[in-house]
């Protein structure tokens, strides 16, 4: 592998860059904010000829998903990006992608759902598709989010199913951060060229693409897909450490930051993480035993392994930055609590719903969420699910 | 004698992402048993100019030879295009209802 380049570069660019490098066969998309740019940056390198990509403009989120589904089914290597009410509108298309087994990758930059309208930061454009099949990478920053768009290729084709990276609206999409570019060539070849077993447009050998599945078979087509969701836990895994070994950037499922030896722990996904990671080493310098896991995989969700990580500890805060609408805890803290419960484990466990619309979370919230956790382990009663920084 | 059944595919015999693989496999699968109406051929007023045959959005007008020998009933859906295309004066194909069709035993 040759050197690895330098760069500042903001999410959208750092994804964009990594579908040049990729270089798929086809893109379509239609623009949104905050994920335009990646788009439109990548439509830029189409028209000055840097990659040989086919670009379809659409009129639609709907129709962007749908004519990826068709060049994906051909036989393409397919890739599209989008946010909030366009991954909605995708969401019939998202369940025929994965149900089709076609590893098309996404880029989502995460954005608030309508209504009321709102343009910036939080996850429930991604936790509302959490049930389409797809494989959901979280990233904390935009060196994560290049890093997982090389990845997320091989986990789609290897296990074929698609694939959704995330970046934080905003925060990360328009931050902009140093960041290590892999040469061109490394790229490419840790990529591979795409050799779909079947396809479309392979006239040797015909295939039916999305025929009717009746009574008969469509359980066992679903029973199918569950297990390669499974199995590309094995996938994820296997890539992330492909890729440790030539970037010494490893991944895995999850991040733990000061954990193994902590008492009491945050879960967080995404930007929140590295605010965090500065709260902790505060803390740690006053010589408290505070932690943090950052989930990356969030689908399939790593339920064992997460409740292996979070045994020792004493008290947990799951952050999570949208909201359920289940009238208890938000989705990730449910994912949590399942995981805890399936191990016998009960231990304090206090849901944080925050950032919602964009909302800041800053270092005094998150001291906050320690200081709470602090209080619980002394015997304080804390309400199991909080809205940190609502105005009461 | 009851008859046994054949055992259908478990989930992981079948190809995956809901794929058929091979061409063809329409043929597999009859789909015209749900008719209110089926054509019937009158043989010696058709003229076999193969009208029909091009209209038929099922391909289900059997041809042999150049010759129109009738309907391929297990996907024909009865929607009466070839009777209504049917140049010929008086015309060659008529349309039944099934109920009708099943009393003389056509079925």
């Amino acid at each position: 592998m040759g050197t690895s380049n330098v760069v500042a570069r903001t999410g959208n660019e750092a994804m964009a860059e990594a579908m040049r490098q990729i270089d798929p066969d086809v893109v379509a998309a239609y623009p949104i904010t905050p994920a335009t740019e990646v788009v439109q940056i990548f439509a830029g390198f189409v028209a000055d000829g840097l990659v040989k990509t086919e670009f379809v403009p659409v009129e639609s989120e709907h129709s962007a998903m749908s004519a990826c589904i068709g060049a994906s089914a051909a036989g393409g290597r397919t890739m599209t990006g989008t946010s909030s009410q366009g991954l909605a509108l995708m969401a019939e298309m998202l369940y025929i992608a994965s149900g089709l087994r076609l590893p098309i990758v996404l880029a989502d930059v995460n954005r608030a759902l309508s209504s009321p309208i709102n343009i910036h930061c939080d996850h429930s454009d991604t936790m509302m598709v959490k049930e389409s099949g797809w494989v959901q990478i979280f990233s904390e920053n935009a060196q994560e989010a290049y890093d997982n768009m090389v990845q997320a290729v091989k986990i789609a084709e290897t296990s074929k199913l698609p694939v959704v990276v995330t970046t934080d609206g905003f925060i990360i999409s328009h931050g902009m951060e140093r960041i290590e570019i892999l040469p061109d060539e490394d790229v490419k070849k840790f990529v591979g060229e795409y050799k779909p077993e079947n396809y479309l447009l392979n006239i040797e050998k015909p295939i039916t693409v999305g025929a009717l599945d009746l009574t008969d078979y469509y359980f066992e087509h679903k029973r199918q897909q569950i297990e390669a969701l499974k199995d590309s836990k094995s996938v994820v895994i296997s890539v992330g450490k492909d890729f440790e070994a030539k970037t010494g950037r490893g991944y895995g499922f999850f991040e733990k930051y000061k954990l193994d030896d902590a008492e009491y722990a945050i879960v967080a996904m995404g930007s929140t993480a590295g605010t965090s990671k500065v709260v902790i080493d505060d803390l740690r310098a006053k010589g408290l035993k505070v932690g943090l896991l950052k989930p990356r995989l969030f689908r399939p969700f790593p339920k064992d392994e997460i409740a292996q990580a979070l045994k020792d500890l004493k008290a947990i805060a799951v952050m999570d930055r949208s909201d359920s609408m289940n009238g208890n805890e938000g989705p990730l803290c449910l994912e949590i609590k399942a995981a805890l419960y399936d191990k016998g484990l009960n231990k304090i466990l206090i849901n944080y719903i925050y950032g919602l619309g964009g909302r800041e979370i800053k270092i005094d919230d998150i001291e906050k969420v320690y200081g709470d956790l602090a209080d619980a382990l002394k015997g304080k009663k804390i309400d199991k699910v909080n809205y940190l920084g609502v105005r009461e | 004698m009851a008859t046994k059944k054949p055992v259908k595919p478990g989930w992981k015999e079948l190809p995956e992402g809901d794929l058929i693989i091979g061409g063809g496999t329409a043929k597999e699968f009859k789909t015209g048993d749900w008719r209110s109406k089926r054509p019937v051929l009158i043989p010696e007023k058709c003229i076999s100019c193969l009208t029909c045959w091009i209209y038929c959005p099922d391909s289900a007008v059997i041809v042999k030879d150049g010759k129109v020998v009738g309907f391929d009933y297990d996907h024909c859906k009865g929607c009466g295009i070839c009777a209504h295309e049917c140049p010929v004066k008086g015309k060659a194909i008529n349309m039944i209802s099934e109920r009708e069709a099943k009393k003389e035993g056509k079925v």
